[in-house]
């Protein structure tokens, strides 16, 4: 992998790079907030939270074109989804309950998108993204839009062990479609370890048996991650398939904060997975010379300056009013039943 | 012309949505040049290459990739090989097709076939009723055609429908049921129709369970005179209460009838709405009359009374009559 790290164009990468490490430490300061107003008792519902893991899902995100490929981000992506383009306003009128929020009150926190935009809103069954982000790219395919676009969806180590990621990544090979699957192998799920979870030495494996290309790549390494899903996207691009991509970290929150993850080894903690993928990032970016120390700085009073504007805006807002809500759960009013 | 069965109006129905509309593709387990375990898709994949799609056994994953597809745009008609499989997509069907317009404001205009209902020697798994089931979900239509007129133009309006729909069809219909034609008066989804009037006694039922009931009725119009109506429900959800209620009054007298499970339900509803909207217009207490609470007999034998039959309908209502 260190050999292929060198190959990255620094002058055609350079930007990407920025953009991607931008991501990750807006998503970082934006849930730090977040896991205050939680604490300060300003969220309706839970917060959950992808500390650890911001350059697997911002480096996979950022290789997606809004407009023409498909995103489905999982709990755990609010940096794929600052990638992908979605507002920060977004984010916190969901988690604020603001009414004007994309998902009006109706659904929360991470359960939100914009389908109509290449963003699913996802549904909490793990999984259960893999076959719908698979049926949109053969929409694409009958409407022959599909040419160069790719769908990508980010799961994590439990997921592997739902009938959902099988079928659901057995259907997009059998339908060769441009499917980026990553598997964020952080080590837990919820509270399980990886040793309750599967048997298998590697979940990379699993892509032989899907007859798909399988990519591992330290998930605490930016621009190994970068690379990775360069390749993985361009390859789906290409007309190759889906793409098996597993990055291995830990998680470096809780479930969710109402957990403090104190199950959690301390030998794996302490461990090369332990490592914090920002503070890699940092360190990579000064050291090839993709950004200064400072600018790293004015980034970060730059998003703290955007998430701190995209609170205030939500906290002003009113939340859903069950007396103007419409309670429509089908778009032809005729087939609603109104008891 | 020939006639046209049951089968006929669903293969038909599917062949002039893909004519008149390129976004309409169909999706299932040998569906393609085998032409689906009961035909309905026969030469299609010829007629419209690239839009009959065979799946893998993933029932999960075909509701996921149709309803993918459906946000994207296209108008996917799943079949499910039989309802009863159905289940194994459960998850994506009340969880992401039933919830996605209510969530997003965008819809998911997809149209799930489901073969349905007993025919003797099926089974336990390949018998079963999922109407009430889906139906319990809000943001699912759900539909229950009896005729082949209907099997056809309900059809038609469901692929049209920007809305999931579960189509629920009848396998003991597919090749018994026959008409000299598909036209029929068309009514739209969420409508109910009197299928035929009476005075003494309302039968409120859908799919095969129509016919069975106008066996009844004509028993029962033999035997004593008896004028017994039978309301044919056509879609269970949204489900056409104005219907069951006149219905009611004019006759005093409700059994609710199916073939499904007799737990909650279809005909739980239609008996919880009348009681709760037409109390006093009934003379007698509402009747239910369902399968049998075992799972689907294999045995024709066994089948034939796990499921209501004329006589069975016949003496519930020879019952509810004299009260």
């Amino acid at each position: 992998m260190d050999d292929n790290i060198k190959d990255l164009d620094q002058t055609s990468g350079r930007d990407h790079v920025r953009r991607v490490f931008n991501a990750m430490l807006t998503a970082r300061v934006l849930e730090n907030k977040l896991g205050s107003l939680y604490k300060a008792g300003k969220i309706v519902g839970g917060v959950y939270l992808g500390k650890g893991q911001e350059a697997v899902s911002a480096s996979m995100a950022s290789c997606l074109v809004k407009g023409k490929d498909v995103y489905a981000p999982l709990i755990r992506d609010q940096a794929g989804r600052t990638a992908f383009g979605e507002e920060l306003i977004d984010c916190t009128r969901t988690y604020l309950g603001s009414v004007k929020g994309p998902m009006r009150g109706r659904d929360g926190n991470i359960h939100r998108g914009r389908p109509a935009e290449g963003m699913l809103a996802m549904i909490s069954h793990l999984g259960a993204a893999i076959p719908v982000v698979a049926g949109m790219l053969l929409a694409k395919r009958l409407k022959g839009e599909l040419d160069g676009a790719v769908g990508a969806t980010c799961v994590g180590d439990g997921c592997t062990s739902t009938g959902a990621f099988h079928e659901g990544l057995n259907t997009a090979a059998v339908e060769k479609l441009p499917l980026v699957l990553t598997v964020a192998n952080n080590q837990y799920a919820y509270s399980t370890p990886n040793d309750r979870q599967f048997a298998c030495a590697d979940l990379v494996d699993k892509a032989i048996g899907y007859g798909v290309r399988g990519h591992s790549v330290d998930g605490t390494d930016m621009l190994a991650c970068i690379q990775v899903m360069q390749q993985a996207t361009a390859r789906a691009r290409a007309g190759e398939g889906p793409q098996l991509v597993v990055a291995s970290m830990l998680r470096l929150t809780g479930h969710g904060e109402h957990d403090d993850g104190s199950y959690v080894d301390a030998a794996l903690r302490s461990s090369e997975l332990g490592r914090d993928s920002i503070e890699v990032g940092i360190k990579q970016l000064v050291e090839g010379g993709f950004a200064s120390v400072e600018e790293v700085e004015q980034w970060q009073d730059d998003a703290a300056k955007r998430v701190q504007e995209a609170v205030a805006i939500a906290q002003k807002e009113d939340g859903p009013n069950p007396y103007k809500d419409d309670w429509m759960a089908y778009s032809n009013a005729e087939m609603q039943m109104q008891r | 012309m020939s006639d046209v069965t049951y089968i006929d109006a669903i293969h038909a129905a599917l062949d002039e949505s893909m004519g008149q509309d390129p976004s309409v593709f169909l999706y299932g387990q040998d569906i393609g040049k085998f032409g689906g375990a009961f035909k309905a898709t026969k030469g299609l994949q010829e007629k419209y290459p690239g839009r009959v799609l065979d799946a893998p056994i993933s029932e999960d994953a075909m509701a996921g990739m149709a309803i993918g597809a459906a946000i994207e745009g296209a108008r996917p008609v799943l079949e499910m090989q039989f309802a009863d499989f159905s289940s194994v997509a459960f998850n994506q069907i009340v969880n992401q097709a039933a919830t996605h317009y209510y969530r997003t404001g965008v819809p998911v205009p997809l149209t799930m076939r489901l073969p349905s209902g007993g025919t003797p020697g099926s089974g336990p798994f390949h018998s079963q009723s999922m109407e009430s089931i889906y139906a319990h979900y809000p943001g699912l239509v759900v539909v229950t055609p009896a005729t082949v007129s209907d099997a056809y133009s309900m059809l038609l309006d469901s692929i049209e429908l920007n809305d999931p729909v579960i189509y629920c069809e009848h396998k003991f219909l597919y090749r018994w049921l026959k008409s000299k034609d598909l036209s029929g008066d068309r009514l739209p989804i969420g409508q109910a129709r009197i299928t035929r009037p009476g005075k003494h006694a309302t039968v409120v039922t859908y799919s095969a369970m129509v016919h069975e009931a106008v066996r009844a009725a004509e028993m029962l119009q033999k035997d004593g005179g008896w004028e017994i109506e039978v309301v044919d429900l056509r879609s269970v959800k949204p489900l056409d209460t104005d219907t069951i209620i006149a219905s009611v009054a004019r006759t005093g007298r409700l059994l609710a009838l199916g073939e499904a499970f007799p737990w909650g339900g279809v005909t739980a509803e239609v008996v919880s709405r009348v009681c709760a909207d037409g109390f006093h217009l009934l003379d007698a207490p509402p009747v239910r009359l369902n399968a049998k609470d075992t799972p689907i007999p294999y045995h024709p034998k066994l089948w034939s009374s796990h499921r209501p039959t004329p006589e069975s309908i016949a003496e519930e209502l020879r019952k509810l009559l004299a009260y």
